[in-house]
């Protein structure tokens, strides 16, 4: 036997071998009834929550196959509208509202809630501190524009829920964001999900705008420092919702009921209210245990 | 640097520990990579054959074509495979999106150009009279084209690793079509991506390691073919 031939039966065999691990986990294409596409944003899948939560669904109903894709809640809407999730988990209430009156969603159940937090250098080059946000997005405008190499934010840029609360953040504080702030030398798009962007304004050492949660997941790897972390504009509430099988074709309803149910449940709640607690001295969650969500 | 240096320390304690996870997404980057290149080149060496072998008009040009994609971007093939495979897609039904099946899909598209590309050129550095030799020794056409194969088979396997080669550490493919969900489309370099935005270091040296070990074999084998 020469070389090729070898070499191919080598190729072949692995190949088998593979098909027959795949085959076995049912997880080529497999039927579709066992299978919960979950579309979520980036800030439940960084902090390592979705992962407990997904083992303890699974244990609950072990026949069904949870598929966990991460992106901002932008991308999580857009898969929800195409029929590639059967349910989203996002924060991002104006378009999940809009979301749900156009029909793509059933109903949009809020699950549990943190605040997102201003964090930047341990400095403060603008002073922010003690501000509110909409001062402080003001103050961080008017000396980045001074000063845009001592004052700079990183913005996610990617439609993200975060992305779309820090644009309002900029609207509300009388700044035009289309105009003055997205042009802005001191203004940067990370066009990432937020650890990316926590990084990338740790080596930039600029102000940015994160969930409280990711930013503790992630406090071990920045220097930055949350600055402001209190307010109304600040709330950060996480919904659930089930797309509308009678809009969006392909739609494992039940299954996205089981866990949409599963979310809001005790034991589910639980979870979200825990989690966090031993890792990073603090949850990262506020469940809502069937309370309505704070506004 | 000592971070690297830590990194590159656990990354070690990883490989050789066998940690489930990275045999895991060794496994599963393994298969879909090599699925994809089996797919693509039973297609694309028949049809660089078909090129060289046949005479037509725009030849040149189709060529120029197939070497353009050469370098096609692969979150392109990913915006497009995507495209079709979403459930509004044509091939929405099929339920290809963000699985495995899917990525495979994406990579076989990926490497397509290059292996009839490749293919072409291995065909054309075959020495004309080979050809004249087969023709004048009353070779049929198809026993033609099979010596002038054989001639060329490793110019032709040069090519099939070429290809392999660009799947295996493609993100684009692997990231847009494969969504990079946890056990079940996670590979080596959605890994990497995932796990150095999270600051986990360790995981993303040890995978880069394996996936240049691989390149490695990869590079060993093609030049012991090349030598001959």
């Amino acid at each position: 036997m020469d070389r090729v031939t070898i070499a191919g039966i080598i190729i072949i065999a692995v190949l088998v071998i593979g098909i027959g691990i795949y085959a076995y986990q049912g997880s080529i294409g497999g039927p579709q009834d066992k299978v919960l596409m979950v579309a979520t944003t980036t800030s439940l899948e960084d902090t390592g929550l979705l992962k407990d939560l997904e083992a303890a669904f699974e244990k609950k109903y072990p026949s069904v196959d949870l598929r966990i894709v991460s992106g901002g809640s932008g991308i999580a809407l857009e898969y929800g509208k195409k029929g590639d999730a059967d349910i989203i988990l996002v924060h991002d209430k104006t378009r999940e509202e809009q979301f749900v009156k156009d029909g793509y969603g059933t109903k949009r159940i809020p699950f549990a809630y943190n605040y997102f937090w201003i964090v930047g250098p341990k400095n403060d080059p603008a002073g922010i501190k003690g501000l509110n946000a909409t001062e402080a997005f003001k103050k961080i405008a008017d000396d980045g524009g001074k000063n845009p190499s001592q004052v700079k934010f990183v913005s996610r840029g990617d439609n993200s829920g975060t992305n779309s609360r820090e644009i309002k953040i900029w609207n509300q504080s009388g700044l035009n964001y289309n105009g003055t702030v997205k042009n802005a030398t001191w203004y940067i798009e990370s066009g990432k999900g937020m650890g990316d962007t926590l990084i990338i304004a740790n080596e930039k050492q600029s102000y940015t705008l994160s969930d409280s949660g990711t930013f503790l997941a992630f406090q071990g790897n920045v220097t930055l420092v949350p600055l402001i972390t209190q307010g109304k504009s600040l709330l950060n509430v996480y919904s659930t919702i089930p797309v509308n099988p009678e809009k969006v074709k392909g739609v494992n309803i039940d299954m996205a009921n089981k866990f949409a149910e599963f979310l809001v449940s005790k034991e589910g709640q639980d979870i979200i209210a825990n989690y966090g607690k031993q890792k990073y001295g603090q949850p990262l969650f506020t469940a809502l245990y069937g309370q309505p969500e704070p506004t | 640097m000592n971070e690297i240096l830590e990194g590159i320390r656990q990354a070690v304690e990883l490989i050789v520990t066998l940690n489930p996870e990275i045999v895991e997404i060794t496994t599963r980057t393994l298969y879909i990579s090599l699925s994809a290149t089996l797919i693509a080149s039973l297609i694309s060496v028949p049809i660089g054959g078909l090129i060289h072998f046949r005479s037509f008009k725009g030849k040149r040009t189709l060529i120029n074509i197939i070497q353009t994609l050469f370098s096609i971007p692969t979150v392109l093939v990913g915006l497009l495979v995507f495209l079709l495979i979403s459930k509004q897609g044509i091939f929405g039904s099929y339920n290809l999106l963000f699985t495995p099946g899917g990525m495979i899909i994406g990579q076989t598209v990926l490497i397509m150009p290059i292996i009839i590309g490749f293919t072409i050129s291995a065909l054309s550095g075959v020495k004309k009279h080979i050809n004249d030799l087969a023709i004048s020794l009353g070779a049929s056409e198809f026993q033609t084209i099979y010596t002038i194969m054989r001639e060329a088979k490793y110019a032709l396997l040069a090519a099939i690793i070429l290809g392999f080669g660009r799947a295996i550490s493609e993100v684009g493919v692997a990231m847009l079509l494969g969504g990079n969900i946890r056990g079940f489309t996670r590979v080596i370099t959605t890994t990497i991506s995932l796990e150095t935005s999270k600051g986990n270091v360790a995981l993303s040296i040890a995978l880069g390691i394996i996936l240049l070990a691989i390149a490695l074999i990869i590079n060993l084998i093609l030049n012991r073919f090349q030598e001959k």
